[in-house]
């Protein structure tokens, strides 16, 4: 038990709109903590804030906190790059390099100044099985990244997020564009990565948010509205507007 | 435009519909068991004992192959949950109940002709009182109504009251006269029977309450 991050009265506007209203949350260290909500209600938004990934939309300002190891993240002299470096993302579209398996997971380790061959390998080696990829490319690590298949592409992804050792990895709806076995092997994988890492994931599958997750999170229109353990969520929701929103009434 | 989900609210209403159907069905065999019991009527005896539920025994696979369906192709959440897994839990309590009105129409045929101890009083109060608590329990499942649910704790306290009563008059008869102990033994039974029911009755207004809150309480 722990706290990772802490969400303290945090407020996001692109612009005029204000799209995260006054957030307070905290996400737990070692737990899966999902996201839901309709579309256009802050979610994504919410998860870009927790490794600033907002910085490069223009017209972004935000007010409030986010510490991450009881460090401010918004801080002006933080090393943003060294934030991301620890708090990983994952995407909807799975979005490897053009370049080989191989030198898909190699490339961060090498860009942060590994050149060790062996050591490379051995990077390669474990987090493609962290990724619960390695069976399946172990045999054709040469060969270009794009030909795998979207599930594979997607744990390749995965897998080259754990090259830069993050402790935490922000999944953004990661099995949106996958069919049902490449989703379960992610769901699979996302409760074996927990043991090690601190997962935040948005999706808009209520099922997935149910299955995988301890906590989850209901956001509409850039406000939360209920936070709680996922079971009490699905089985009990203290709030009307959640229980008609995961009901399927609404959305 | 159609509200979203319309097919399955309605399906999910439906469902409640049956449930109360159910539970209509089931108090009818419990109050027709003890009627012919008091009325010594054999024929509605007969006839509950021949029926055996079968409608009962049907509605309740019905039911709880619909609620089987609701969950592998809707994927209910919350209080929709909630809603499905107590019509299956309580559809349980409704069929027991209804057996245990079935077997107080098998002894009143047993006992036949043979006259009773004494005039029956608390038998048929209990009768009337787990008719009663049947009924508020299924009025508290339709309406969701979670203070006349909680209010079947009281009618439980009265029917566990007269059940010890019967009983300790009958173990008396028993004592007084051996002669006694074949119909004692029956009519005790029954007032067990009857326990039972308000019992199930007390189970489906805790399921209620769970349904309706998503609390757990104790009824009874």
């Amino acid at each position: 038990m722990g706290i990772k991050i802490r969400v303290n009265g945090f407020n996001l506007w692109y612009g005029e709109n204000h799209a995260l209203k006054d957030i307070n949350m905290e996400i737990e260290k070692n737990k899966v903590t999902a996201i839901i909500g309709p579309s256009g209600c802050g979610k994504s938004t919410f998860i870009r804030s927790l490794n600033r990934m907002n910085d490069l939309v223009p017209s972004c300002i935000t007010k409030g906190d986010i510490f991450f190891d009881g460090m401010e993240i918004y801080e002006k002299d933080l090393d943003v790059y060294t934030l991301r470096k620890r708090v990983g993302m994952v995407f909807q579209k799975p979005n490897p390099f053009p370049m080989s398996v191989y030198d898909n997971i190699s490339y961060g380790p090498r860009i942060h100044g590994e050149k060790n061959k062996k050591k490379l390998d051995k990077i390669v080696e474990y987090t493609l099985k962290s990724a619960a990829l390695w069976d399946e490319v172990n045999d054709r690590l040469d060969d270009p990244a794009l030909g795998l298949s979207g599930g594979q592409q997607q744990r390749l992804c995965i897998a080259r997020t754990l090259t830069v050792k993050p402790d935490v990895i922000l999944f953004d709806e990661p099995c949106s564009a996958l069919d049902p076995i490449s989703t379960s092997k992610i769901e699979d994988l996302i409760r074996e990565l927990k043991e090690r890492y601190t997962i935040v994931i948005v999706t808009h599958n209520m099922q997935q948010a149910a299955r995988i997750s301890d906590y989850t999170a209901f956001f509409l229109l850039g406000e939360i509205i209920e936070f709680g353990s996922t079971l009490q969520i699905f089985e009990n929701p203290s709030d009307k507007r959640t229980e008609d929103y995961i009901t399927g009434k609404f959305g | 435009m159609k509200m979203p989900r319309t097919d399955y609210i309605e399906a999910i209403n439906m469902l409640k519909e049956e449930v109360l159907k159910m539970g209509e069905l089931s108090k009818g065999a419990v109050y027709g068991g003890v009627r012919s019991l008091i009325d010594k009527d054999f024929d509605l005896a007969s006839k509950i004992v021949r029926e055996d539920n079968n409608r009962i025994d049907i509605l309740e696979l019905e039911i709880e192959e619909k609620c089987m369906v609701l969950i592998a192709l809707q994927q209910p959440v919350a209080k929709d949950l909630r809603i499905i897994g107590t019509c299956m839990k309580i559809i349980t309590d409704l069929d027991r109940l209804s057996n245990l009105g079935v077997n107080i129409a098998k002894i009143t045929i047993k006992i036949g002709d043979k006259p009773f101890i004494k005039p029956l009083i608390d038998i048929p109060r209990m009768g009337k009182l787990a008719a009663e608590m049947l009924d508020d329990a299924m009025e508290a499942f339709i309406n969701e109504d979670v203070e006349l649910a909680r209010g079947l704790s009281k009618k439980e306290e009265e029917a566990d009251a007269l059940y010890d009563q019967v009983r300790r008059e009958l173990i008396t008869f028993m004592i007084e006269d051996p002669h006694t102990i074949t119909i004692a033994s029956d009519l005790s039974f029954i007032a067990r029977y009857l326990k039972r029911i308000a019992d199930h009755a007390c189970n489906i207004a805790a399921r209620v309450i769970y349904m309706v809150t998503g609390e757990r309480e104790k009824v009874g």
